[in-house]
């Protein structure tokens, strides 16, 4: 017998699919999650778990601020093992041009109401005393915060589960259709909707999509509680992730509740391999030591590897596909799915119900790309 | 911090019998050879503590044969990562050290596979390699109660070397069945050196207590072990204990080649008859192929040697004692396989993952080794999983996945340091 | 002969040899906990040969020192976590 269509069907249960799932099936809206390998396993079970509010541009500072404020308001219902730290951000500033910029950041977040403080050197170095001698100041960011993803992309699921969504994995989507999706095993489920947050691999169920793997490293150490308290930024992390160019490194260290230290970042296009790349790890690591001295006799664990899902203008696919009536897109989040997925969670399950959303989405809308792109 | 670089035309990594002899034997065709270990001096596990002094044993004879060949020792030295083709990162207390080589023989050995049951992780309980090896390294266990348990043949060499050192050994409890040992026993009547192995161990165990189809369900006691439940099909009992001794055969140390790219087979490096891997200028010989005790490893190391000097040859002298070798492993796989009350000893609040303290009921949540990863951080502590991953493969039937530098934890800056230009 | 020397282990003398493990001068000293683990069992050496990683201490100021595989040296500081 022909079960009765979903009424919406999500593909990818990774962070930014799994808080779709929940606000969906939030709603009364039946819902069904499709994932061919396992919760979380893809950039959200790789990447560094940072919830902060970022500033490239005005529509992506809009979307981290919002989501940010959303994942205070859950605090209360998080399980312990989301580890859900809020230690703040401080973006570094190695000279006094860089410290100008702080300065403008810091006007910028306050004039949207985001709390910013400006630490001269010593404050810094009060703040974080295992940062080098020498660097001039930094921006402190109090509200952000470290997660661990994927337990918090499972929360998303059990919480859709618990209002009655349906979870398939592992099960493959091999195509989008008019009456749903078809996966691998030749059946079809139907949905009145479809979803693709698919992350890097989104263009492949939807030709046309404009994400592209950005390929980035990490490396974990052992535990050492108190290294850092905060998670810290280099100015120069912003350049790195907005330019477009083959690949670069920037300082971003980030203390888990564990007490290891997460050590990243590197951006990298068009390398398809998995493999720990030594040389930019040799980059990434002395950069680190650049700004942390101490870093360099900390016991490294693994080193593993990751692809962001980039779009070209740096901000995320939310809404309709254009062209298809029944398909919508989360994706395209780069590296800050998992500080936007539950804005993007909001904005997506918003537009499924036709109604208004807290802040303005045209930045994020897929016909916000030339036309001639679509096929 | 400093870096150092060597070059060798042949690099063996792991100085136990397999190694020694791969090095010996590509230093006897003339090339120049290097061998790494992470211990401070050849001998690997079985022969630690051997020296070239102690007279007439074959051990003492492969030592003096290794010392003498040419063959330079970089001891204790510890190879972490690939940074590229033709080059190996090594540390050692004097910084990083960069390996090139033309060939490269893996020798890396096997570990004592430990199985998770109530009371495992008190101080004390210790594997029987384990414990086997600390007494090697200083510790004094004279006088002190120990029980063996666990299975293999590791367990009476292991109870013959405690009691020689005046330990007072409880019991030996095997948990492979008289059936099955009677079976291995008959096998073992095939292999000449075993048979005299087995009376050799038969007189130096005799009035201990030995228990096949038996195993131990829990331990217990105040900081550290002071007595071990044990259970036969139609009994149980405790045994007050210092010290328990428990491991469950071997796995192979496979990290390094599977880092290279080299090609597993139902969990073992797959060579061809020259023990060159699926990786051409990359050979592997000993444990790592297939547990197949030490017999075998001289053999495959030997023709690992010959064959990565290019002298194929000489090589095919051994292949006689290694196919006669090889008869043994199998029989050593069939004896001690493990039973299926050894899957249900766990509670679900016993610890299976050591380094973050999982849980055995968290994991049974969990649907596949990279699932229970994620989600639990099984498996991502400082071993790597190499103790709870050959558990879990048990437990769940799931299996690790491939490696990634560093192989062991090294500083942030030796991780750094290795990709220097050449 | 090998060489005999002493190391400290959490500040108390012990005499040991140069081709003893600072593993062996711990447990010489009679400490039995090596450390504590995440969620602060106590624990000892388990695999002696490297792999475990449960015999690790600090060593001459540096943490997650594995003591089965280091040979004790002159005046080595062995501090065990509790």
């Amino acid at each position: 017998m022909r079960a009765r269509a979903y009424d919406v069907v999500i593909i990818g249960a990774g962070i930014v699919g799994a808080a779709c799932a929940w606000a969906c099936a939030n709603e009364g809206l039946r819902v069904a999650v499709i994932e061919a390998d396992i919760i979380g396993g893809g950039a959200t079970g790789a990447g560094m778990g940072h919830l902060v509010v970022m500033d490239d541009s005005e529509a992506q500072f809009a979307l981290t601020r919002y989501s940010r404020s959303l994942w205070q308001q859950l605090v209360p219902e998080l399980p312990d093992d989301v580890e859900y730290e809020s230690c703040g951000t401080i973006w570094v500033a190695a000279d006094e041009e860089e410290m100008q910029a702080v300065r403008q950041k810091k006007e910028f977040y306050e004039v949207r109401g985001v709390s910013a403080e400006v630490l001269d050197a010593k404050a810094l170095r009060a703040a974080e005393p295992n940062l080098r001698e020498g660097l001039v100041g930094g921006l402190r960011v109090a509200e952000d915060a470290v997660i661990y993803a994927p337990c918090a992309a499972r929360f998303f699921i059990e919480r859709a589960q618990s209002r009655g969504a349906e979870l398939y994995l592992p099960r493959v989507v091999t195509e989008i259709s008019a009456e749903g999706v078809r996966l691998n095993d030749g059946s079809v489920i139907a949905a009145h909707r479809v979803v693709n947050a698919a992350g890097t691999w989104s263009p492949m169920l939807t030709p046309g999509i404009e994400v592209k793997k950005r390929k980035g490293h990490l490396v974990i150490t052992e535990r050492y509680a108190e290294f850092v308290k905060h998670q810290l930024v280099e100015l120069g992390y912003l350049k790195s992730a907005h330019s477009m160019t083959t690949e670069s490194v920037a300082f971003n260290v980030q203390p888990r509740r564990t007490g290891q230290i997460l050590i990243g970042s590197s951006r990298q296009f068009d390398v398809e391999s998995k493999k720990v790349d030594a040389s930019i790890l040799k980059r990434m690591l002395e950069r680190a030591a650049d700004f942390l001295p101490g870093v360099n006799r900390l016991a490294a664990i693994r080193s593993w590897t990751g692809f962001r899902a980039a779009t070209p203008d740096k901000l995320p696919l939310i809404g309709p596909w254009v062209g298809r009536e029944n398909l919508f897109l989360a994706t395209g989040h780069e590296g800050l799915g998992i500080t936007t997925s539950l804005g993007t969670a909001k904005l997506l399950a918003d537009q499924l119900l036709g109604r208004a959303s807290e802040i303005p989405i045209g930045p994020y809308l897929p016909s916000r790309v030339p036309e001639s792109v679509h096929a | 911090m400093t870096n150092s670089r060597r070059r060798f035309d042949v690099l063996v990594v792991g100085a136990g019998p397999a190694g020694i002899a791969a090095a010996c034997c590509a230093a006897e065709a003339g090339v120049h050879v290097g061998i790494v270990d992470n211990n401070s001096r050849p001998g690997g596990q079985i022969w630690r503590g051997k020296t070239r002094d102690s007279h007439l044993t074959e051990a003492a004879r492969w030592l003096r044969k290794l010392a003498s060949s040419g063959t330079e020792i970089l001891a204790p030295m510890e190879v972490f990562a690939q940074p590229e083709a033709g080059r190996l990162a090594a540390t050692s207390s004097d910084g990083v050290c960069e390996l090139s080589y033309k060939k490269l023989i893996l020798c890396t050995g096997a570990r004592e596979r430990f199985l998770p049951f109530p009371g495992w992780t008190l101080p004390n309980v210790m594997g029987a390699g384990g414990l086997q090896a600390v007494v090697k390294s200083g510790m004094d266990i004279a006088g002190k109660k120990v029980v063996i348990a666990g299975s293999g043949p590791l367990l009476l060499a292991v109870a013959a070397h405690l009691r020689a050192h005046g330990a007072d050994i409880r019991a030996i409890a095997e948990q492979a069945p008289w059936s099955r040992l009677i079976r291995f026993g008959i096998a073992l009547a095939f292999r000449g050196s075993k048979i005299s192995q087995a009376f050799q161990l038969k007189k130096q165990l005799s009035r201990i207590a030995f228990r096949a189809g038996c195993w131990v369900t829990a331990a217990g006691g105040n900081g550290k072990v002071e007595s071990v439940a044990l259970r036969t099909e139609h009994k149980t009992w405790k045994e007050p204990c210092d010290y328990l001794a428990c491991g469950f055969h071997l796995v192979p140390n496979t990290e390094l080649a599977s880092l290279l790219g080299c090609e597993l087979r139902a969990g073992f490096v797959r060579t061809d008859n020259f023990q060159e891997s699926s990786v051409s200028g990359i050979y592997c010989a000993g444990e790592p192929t297939g547990i197949g005790g030490l017999e075998l490893s001289i053999a495959e190391g030997q023709i690992a040697g010959f064959a990565a000097a290019g002298q194929r040859e000489r090589a095919q002298e051994y292949f006689g004692e290694r196919k006669r070798q090889r008869h043994f492993s199998m029989a050593l796989e069939r004896a001690f396989r493990l039973r299926d009350e050894l899957r249900a000893l766990p509670s679900a609040e016993t610890i299976v993952c050591r380094c973050e303290d999982v849980e055995f009921g968290r994991l049974q949540e969990q649907s596949s080794w990279r699932a229970a990863k994620l989600q639990t951080r099984c498996g991502m502590g400082p071993c790597q999983g190499r103790i709870c991953g050959p558990a879990v493969e048990f437990l769940f039937g799931w299996k690790a996945e491939s490696a990634r530098p560093p192989i062991f934890p090294v500083a942030v800056e030796s991780l750094a340091a290795t990709a220097c230009a050449e | 002969m090998p060489k005999a020397f002493s190391v400290t282990v959490n500040g108390a003398r012990v005499g040991v040899t140069e081709d003893m493990t600072a593993l062996a001068a711990i447990l010489l000293s009679g400490t039995t906990t090596l450390r504590r683990s995440v969620s602060g069992e106590p624990r000892g050496a388990l695999c002696g040969m490297g792999v475990c990683f449960e015999c690790r201490v600090t060593i001459n100021g540096e943490g997650h020192c594995r003591s089965c595989q280091i040979r004790c040296a002159q005046e080595m500081d062995i501090r065990t976590d509790d």
